[in-house]
């Protein structure tokens, strides 16, 4: 890549990645290849199911880290947007008998619709109040599912979701949804990169660093918060329509606070400024809750419930602490902490 | 019963509800005041004191020294959290968001630990006195429900009696008004923070031992109740302790007519709508202006 | 820099996806058929918050399959029994069934302990074509039966309960009645069952309230029924909201009949009600008060015979949880007893079971019901000094 403009001027960093983004691409090729033969190895459902579910958390991951590593923005409320999506996909295919395709495409657009909307008020909120908001936001959402009985089933769940089935190829096997899903994340990756190696993409990291300079630097970081934040809640949406088809049941408890922090895991511990770490932060995530399962037993024979938890809540503080970046950055943008040194007094005091 | 005493039912049951936020949300605000966080892990401790003074109790220990030990317990996990999570970050520079997503995770972590502990099972606590629920004008109170109030205004007595008559108080608002200029006098804002993070956890696992009789203990009661108190204290304005309070009533009365007048179903969500308003709408909460005037 | 994590990523993932591969080889190879295990698979909600529900049937099935292998097994050839937690999660039990299904390729599968769990795997099932059977109570688990082809269930069907309330309160000459139930999949679905009963027996549902799972007070709706002319409240859940709402209502000083479901059978209900619940009535499968059936009655000594077994083997009284666990276990046997290695002959051998007498009734399956059980499979029972007893109509 040679001088390719003007722009790239004000990021010494910017040379260092461009040389980087052929490697990258090769790197992409290179996995998405590994997973292209992965199923023709393996004829377990099972393991095969673990890695479909693996694929809808990093959409939304990789969705949640653009928000959280480039805008500098959080969500408690993911799993919201994560659950709209599955049930704007299963009402639109079920009851109102859209053909699947479509439902499925339009699913992303009801919570990218409503993110547009809460947004714009929402993510004037700082710290803890965006913190809280876009909690209180998700718990609201649950609620609503639970409440519109007729439309959403209720409690009990939503019955008669039909197959996926895209030009008259019925979708009905672990092996076909591992195509379709990590197909999608692939794009959604590819998407990512070139994303946050836009003009786009620099401007975020401006707000991430400091968002006043960003300001006077002439960048409207409202409306690219925003447009970041409706991305990601698009991205859940889509994960949650391809959830709904390919589990086929949906209510509404997979889609509580629980599942936010498992999001906000994922790409905290991934590092939600990288474009594979949400991805790698999923499988570890996913890895780690299947090895719990496995190992817990062993150890401690009387334990039961989600106990794993504990071990989720060690890891996001332990993260935080000493890989604030998390485990995929080899502890890049040193210079970052020195626009962050002033804010600790500056913020605990400011109220 | 007379539609008179079924609204006055309703308030009676929205005090009680209130007073339980009230109680959690004074600690919320307490350390949010000191040290500029939101302890969002704090509805754990509530549970930590529900759950620790009914095992102390079952140990065999008097009701009063299991109280006290869970009290102690809890403050001194505080004081834990401060130190190893919360402490640790600000050296590293940590912005208030890492901050409050740390607080988070210690919360969910400590609610992790509750359950493989003390499994799902929901834990009963007696009432601390063994009246019966006697009625005033047609409504039933409950004897606890009296108890959680009592607690609630000595709390607020002696949070009063602390920043107004005594030096440590006294630093404590210093802190809060300019941190730099307190450390120039000699406070020291670290050693603030830990006895912040301290009280919280005091505070929290004392509001938990109160409402244990009332609600049963398990080891989820805290997160409802902890997001309830956030509610509260954003009603009442985040440095208001008073506002606290009344915000805690406010949305414990809001609930119960809620429920008695509309329908039980949106409850919570009529909790939600309300905090995301009026973080939107007034942020520095429906009694900021009386205080700040600005 | 981006050379070093590129490698480590590859790596990472390289060894991921080995591990997978790894962990679902050694499949290939069949044993001698007359030696190999019959397999079933459970999938039960051991932990999370249906865990006091799963982990009597957990209990009881490990219980069954050692005692049948004990006894020779089935035609001769052990059992091998799988039993898989699914943390009360959707999406777990979904995974739990595909991997029974595809990797321990199972003849039937039992569970899992809840509705909403039972539900999610249905579809999974269906394609598969696999027979299930589930251990809850919703009658959405099989029906309608042209869609629910290969799913049984052992649990007494919601209508059944609402049904034997809705005759009591009728008998009892109540016209008006008041009901709450949780907001949650068996709140939901009683709900609908009730009112469906309620109409059909004449009855008017004057206030129907609901409360959240972990709400802690439910004076404000116990207030609303208080106020309104009904005769009777009858309420869908279980502890400790349960519980809660029989001490507010206690502590309200109502004097009205209060009713619970099959969903309070338990001594945590009683415990955490500490006596507000002498006097509540509620319909229940028999095994709670086995010891008092008149000894005419088909059950009494299925019931006796599970009560001891699992005493001896647990030193605790067994739920009617468990119950549910020993009758999918037993129709599982009984259908591979005739049926042998094949599941579509396990299905169909699952739908000609009649007069089977197990913990929660007698079960008569057909194709039109794959539950098979009647309204004599539930007793009234009334609490009486903390205790269950049979209540005499």
């Amino acid at each position: 890549m040679g001088p390719s403009g003007a722009e790239h001027n004000n990021f010494p960093g910017d040379e260092v990645e461009l040389v980087l983004r052929n490697k990258n691409v090769i790197l992409i090729v290179l996995i998405a290849a590994l997973f292209a033969v992965f199923p023709l190895m393996v004829t377990s459902g099972y393991y095969l199911g673990i890695l479909v579910i693996v694929g809808f958390y990093s959409i939304v991951a990789i969705g949640l880290g653009l928000l959280l590593g480039y805008a500098g923005q959080v969500s408690f409320g993911q799993a919201a947007f994560y659950g709209l999506g599955a049930y704007a996909a299963a009402i639109l295919s079920g009851t109102y008998g859209w053909p699947p395709l479509l439902a499925l495409a339009a699913a992303p657009l009801l919570p990218a619709a409503v993110a547009a909307v809460i947004g714009q008020p929402i993510l004037k909120l700082k710290e803890h109040f965006l913190v809280l908001a876009t909690l209180g936001f998700g718990i609201l959402v649950y609620i609503l599912m639970k409440e519109f009985v007729d439309l959403t089933g209720g409690p009990s769940g939503y019955t008669g979701i039909p197959y996926l089935s895209i030009g008259g190829l019925v979708l009905s096997t672990d092996k076909q949804f591992f195509y379709l899903v990590w197909f999608l994340a692939f794009l959604t990756l590819v998407g990512a990169w070139n994303l946050v190696n836009s003009r786009m993409g620099r401007a975020l990291r401006a707000i991430h660093g400091s968002e006043p300079a960003a300001e006077a630097a002439g960048i409207d970081t409202a409306r690219l918060k925003l447009k970041v934040f409706i991305l990601s809640a698009f991205l859940a949406g889509l994960a949650g329509g391809l959830y709904a088809f390919y589990i086929s049941f949906i209510s509404p408890s997979p889609f509580g606070f629980h599942a936010s922090i498992q999001f906000v895991l994922m790409a905290v511990v991934g590092g939600a400024a990288t474009i594979w770490g949400p991805v790698v932060g999923a499988f570890v995530i996913v890895g780690l809750i299947e090895f719990l399962r496995w190992a817990v037993p062993v150890v401690l024979p009387k334990a039961g419930g989600e106990f794993e938890i504990i071990f989720f809540g060690l890891i996001l503080v332990l993260a935080l602490l000493f890989r604030p970046e998390g485990i995929m950055s080899h502890k890049r943008r040193k210079q970052r902490s020195e626009p962050d040194a002033g804010k600790e007094a500056a913020g605990t005091c400011s109220t | 019963m007379s539609p008179e005493s079924q609204l006055l039912q309703y308030l009676i049951s929205g005090l009680t509800l209130g007073s339980i936020y009230a109680l959690i949300a004074i600690g919320l605000v307490v350390t949010f005041n000191i040290t500029g966080i939101f302890n969002l892990a704090l509805g754990e401790f509530v549970t930590l004191g529900a759950l620790v003074s009914i095992a102390l109790y079952a140990a065999g220990l008097p009701l009063i020294a299991a109280f006290a030990l869970a009290v102690l317990i809890a403050a001194a996990l505080g004081a834990v959290m401060e130190r190893t999570a919360i402490h640790p970050a600000r050296k590293a520079n940590a912005t208030i968001l890492t901050l409050v997503i740390i607080t988070i995770g210690v919360g969910i972590a400590i609610r992790g630990a509750s359950l493989l502990i003390w499994g799902t099972h929901p834990y009963i606590l007696p009432p601390f006195s063994e009246h019966a629920p006697f009625t005033v004008a047609g409504a039933v109170v409950i004897p606890q429900s009296l108890w959680v109030l009592g607690l609630a205004v000595v709390c607020v007595a002696a949070l009063f009696a602390f920043f107004e008559f005594t030096y440590l108080g006294k630093a404590v608002r210093a802190c809060v008004m300019n941190r730099t200029a307190a450390r120039l006098v000699g406070i020291n804002p670290q050693r603030l923070s830990l006895a912040a993070f301290t009280a919280t956890g005091a505070l929290g696992a004392l509001a938990g031992i109160f409402v244990a009789p009332i609600t049963f203990a398990t080891y989820d009661m805290g997160f409802m109740l902890g997001l309830k108190a956030f509610v509260a204290a954003i009603l009442g304005g985040v440095t208001n302790v008073p506002g606290a309070i009344i915000g805690g009533f406010l949305l414990g009365i809001l609930e119960a007519f809620g429920v008695g007048l509309v329908g039980s179903g949106l409850k919570d969500g009529l909790a939600m709508i309300v905090m995301i308003l009026v973080m939107l709408i007034r942020p520095t909460g429906i009694l900021g202006a009386f205080r700040r005037g600005a | 820099m981006g050379n070093w994590r590129g490698i480590v990523l590859v790596c990472l993932i390289s060894v991921t996806l080995t591990f997978f591969v790894a962990g679902c080889g050694g499949q290939a190879g069949t044993p001698e058929k007359e030696t190999e295990p019959y397999k079933i698979g459970a999938v039960i909600d051991v932990s999370g918050p249906a865990a006091s529900l799963g982990v009597p049937q957990k209990n009881t099935l490990e219980m069954l399959v050692a005692d049948l292998n004990a006894k020779g097994g089935i035609n001769g050839r052990p059992v091998e029994l799988i039993i898989l937690d699914n943390k009360t999660n959707e999406t777990e039990a979904v995974l739990a069934a595909k991997r029974l299904i595809d990797q321990d390729k199972v003849l039937v599968i039992l569970g899992c302990s809840t509705s909403g769990t039972s539900l999610a795997m249905i579809d999974t099932v269906q394609r598969s074509g696999v027979p299930m059977i589930s251990h809850a109570a919703s009658a959405k688990i099989v029906e309608p039966v042209a869609d629910r082809h290969w799913v049984f269930k052992t649990a007494q069907s919601d209508i059944l309960v609402a049904d034997k309330i809705a005759a009591h309160l009728k008998s009892k000459g109540i016209t008006d009645v008041a009901f709450m139930s949780m907001n949650n999949a068996f709140g939901d679905s009683g709900r609908g069952s009730f009112m469906t009963a309620a109409a059909d027996h004449g009855l008017k549902v004057v206030v129907s309230e609901r409360f959240e799972v972990d709400d802690k007070d439910m004076t404000m709706q116990l207030t609303k029924v208080k106020g309104s002319t009904a005769q009777a409240l009858v309420v869908w859940a279980i502890p400790p909201s349960a519980s809660i709402v029989t001490k507010n209502f206690r502590d309200l000083g109502m004097t009205i009949p209060l009713i619970h479901t099959h969903g309070v059978g338990n001594q945590t209900f009683l415990d955490l009600a500490e006596g507000a619940a002498d006097g509540i009535i509620a319909p229940m499968g028999k095994l709670l008060v086995a010891e008092q059936l008149p000894d005419t009655d088909p059950q009494k000594a299925v019931l006796l015979g599970y009560l001891q077994a699992y005493q001896a083997k647990y030193g605790e009284r067994p739920s009617t949880f468990g119950g549910h666990g020993w009758d999918a276990f037993q129709l599982a046997v009984k259908a591979i007893e005739t049926a042998g290695d094949d599941r579509a002959a396990i299905r169909d051998a699952l739908e000609n079971i009649t007069g089977f007498v197990g913990v929660s009734g007698v079960y008569n399956m057909s194709a039109e019901d794959h539950n098979g059980l009647g309204a004599d499979s539930m007793v009234l029972i009334e609490v009486i000094d903390g205790k269950w007893s049979l209540l005499n109509p």
